[in-house]
């Protein structure tokens, strides 16, 4: 009879695993990282084609010349396309940012648990996942068709109606974080519901707003679907929105890769480059803010 | 206040403030709730507006001729758009069989097998690839990746020949612009949604749950078997719904990689088309009765795809709370 204290302890360095179990465990060990690279391949691979094919076009005069209207005329010339992307995601910045900060300050302030801001969550959620396509063709509807004619700010209305609910979504989240002792805080100083959501929660909350719309804009500048059904293709910059066809980054890629000439798809590589560029510096930066100013690290 | 102009009625001049801040928070809040109000409007005036549009198109052939008719003949105004529900149906599952598993285990690896220092790597990777835009992947796609792969679709085609039935889904292929490129470049797209979502899903399973499998001996693998996967199975039917939902919608890299023939073959390797990507593709060179039977595509495209993200999110919801219900 051995007692307690001296019976050895349980093995559970798991090196007495049967063959079979531990052949498992290193199986599905080793299939989960192996997702982890076909997830990874796809990303080097067009990072590294778009990085070798477009850095042959790319140059400042690239960024600046006016795009060739002959597709098989070789050089350079993407320069209103750039313009294009800044004014018309801009516009769609100033549009759904606003409206998506407020929404927001509605679903955490003042609707909280109703059924309405549930519902108005729910329905954001949904909106998410609504084709930018179908964004396109109900501006076409609803602002082209009614105007007459096709031009940049119908382009800035569609992307905007595909950043509002990530808009709202990621600025509520960071509204949840701000801590009620801020509020209750303002309260007791006097100040009104109002004044402590502009003046307090506002401000704190300001830095991962910012990352958040910084991410849709990210998103709505790579949109392309929705940009030729409101905005035409063509290849010049108009810098007045409200008239007349406009282009973007985008959509010259599509317009460019559908050729079968060399010099085009040389441009569309050289676009594709700019773009991401364009959409990863928007990402970092916008993951730089998120990480430097999060309120919970304060 | 700047009302102090009247000193021999105080209480006066406070109400007047009051009555004024009290006014301020009431606009505030009708501001902020019309805001939030946005987002059910614009969704009810997608569908109202896109239908009124389509309607033609609608009535034109019949709402069953519209969505089941297999002829799509602008030309002829014969709008049947039954092969686009069946190229957009094939590719996006095709997607899913590949990127769900695949998400599954990238947010295991994230969330049970990398170290805190790799895992903010992987999320990183994830992210981007999240960004990059859609046109950008269909560029590599139709000018990289269909020239490449066109030599391995023949080789397989040959490879199944002799056996019967496979020899029907995957047989001679022409341009490499197919059902199985689309699928492949969806797939990679979905990839990021699954996976934040699987993420989520993930986090809330209970850590004692965990410890306890662990604690009876379990390895890692059979932990997430035991432990993990039974709790978040209803999550993750979500995520891959969301998935679904958003290679559905998708729509320029499958305009550029799927060959754009309206037609429906069991052929993977052939030419088809999708609802969305279709859309894009004709168009610029559409009118009348032709733009507005592509606009009646989008609010079908609009229906299913509402319809799916809705139940998904109900489906994650639902899990989520009898997930958090059984740990508190």
């Amino acid at each position: 009879m051995t007692s307690l204290s001296t019976a050895t302890p349980p093995d559970l360095s798991g090196r007495n695993l049967s063959k079979r179990r531990a052949f498992a465990n290193r199986t599905a060990t080793i299939l989960i990282g192996l997702c982890v690279l076909i997830a990874a391949l796809p990303l080097v691979l067009v990072v590294w084609e778009v990085l070798s094919r477009g850095s042959s076009a790319m140059g400042l005069d690239f960024l600046v010349e006016e795009i060739p209207r002959n597709y098989r005329e070789a050089g350079p010339g993407m320069g209103p396309a750039i313009l294009g992307t800044l004014t018309i995601t801009g516009m769609a910045a100033l549009i759904a940012i606003p409206i998506g900060v407020l929404g927001a300050v509605y679903l955490n302030e003042y609707g909280k648990n109703r059924p309405l801001a549930k519902f108005i969550r729910t329905m954001a959620d949904v909106m998410t996942g609504v084709p930018s396509i179908v964004m396109g063709l109900f501006i076409y509807v609803s602002y082209v068709i009614v105007i007459g004619e096709k031009n940049g700010f119908g382009g800035a209305l569609a992307l905007a109606c595909l950043m509002l609910p990530i808009v709202i979504r990621s600025a509520e989240e960071m509204l949840r974080l701000v801590p009620d002792e801020l509020r209750q805080a303002s309260a007791g100083l006097g100040a009104r519901k109002w004044r402590t959501t502009m003046t307090v929660v506002l401000p704190t909350a300001s830095s991962g707003i910012t990352s958040g719309a910084l991410l849709a804009v990210a998103r709505a500048a790579g949109e392309t679907a929705p940009i030729i059904v409101t905005v035409g293709l063509t290849y010049m910059f108009k810098p007045d929105l409200f008239y007349g066809e406009n282009t973007t980054l985008a959509a010259q890629i599509y317009r460019n890769a559908t050729q079968p000439f060399d010099a085009s798809q040389e441009r569309a590589w050289g676009a594709a480059l700019t773009l991401i560029a364009l959409v990863f510096l928007f990402t970092i930066v916008s993951r730089v803010i998120s990480s430097r100013f999060a309120i919970d690290k304060r | 206040m700047t009302a102090t102009a009247t000193p021999e009625s105080p209480a006066e001049v406070d109400l007047g403030g009051e009555a004024r801040a009290r006014q301020a928070d009431r606009g505030f809040r009708a501001l902020v709730t019309l805001a939030g109000l946005t987002v059910l409007l614009v969704l009810g005036l997608i569908l109202v507006t896109t239908s009124v549009r389509g309607w033609p198109a609608f009535v034109h052939e019949g709402p069953l001729g519209f969505v089941f008719g297999t002829r799509w003949a602008p030309n002829d105004d014969v709008f049947g758009t039954f092969p686009l529900l069946y190229g957009t149906l094939v590719t996006s599952l095709i997607a899913m069989v590949i990127a769900v598993p695949v998400s599954i285990g990238i947010a295991l690896f994230i969330t049970e097998v990398a170290h805190r220092s790799t895992r903010k790597y992987i999320v990183t990777v994830i992210d981007l690839l999240a960004t990059v835009p859609s046109v950008v992947f269909g560029l590599v796609g139709v000018l990289v990746v269909v020239p490449a792969i066109t030599p391995a679709y023949q080789w397989f085609a040959d490879l199944v020949a002799p056996v019967p039935g496979l020899n029907a889904v995957f047989d001679e292929t022409n341009t490499g612009r197919n059902y199985i490129t689309a699928s492949l470049v969806l797939a990679i797209m979905a990839i990021p949604i699954i996976t934040s979502i699987a993420r989520e899903v993930f986090a809330t399973v209970p850590e004692t749950d965990k410890q306890a499998a662990y604690a009876l001996g379990a390895t890692r693998w059979e932990m997430v078997k035991g432990a993990i996967l039974p709790h978040s199975f209803g999550g993750l039917v979500g995520a891959s719904m969301l998935g679904l939902g958003r290679a559905m919608g998708e729509t320029i890299a499958v305009a550029l990689v799927i060959g754009g023939s309206v037609s429906m073959s069991a052929n993977l390797f052939e030419p088809g088309n999708t609802m969305a990507a279709l859309i894009a593709q004709q168009w610029g060179e559409s009118s009348g009765l032709h733009t507005d039977a592509l606009i009646a595509i989008g609010v079908e495209l609009f229906a299913i795809t509402v319809i799916i993200n809705f139940l998904a999110r109900l489906v994650v919801r639902r899990a989520e709370i009898k997930m958090k219900g059984a740990h508190s």
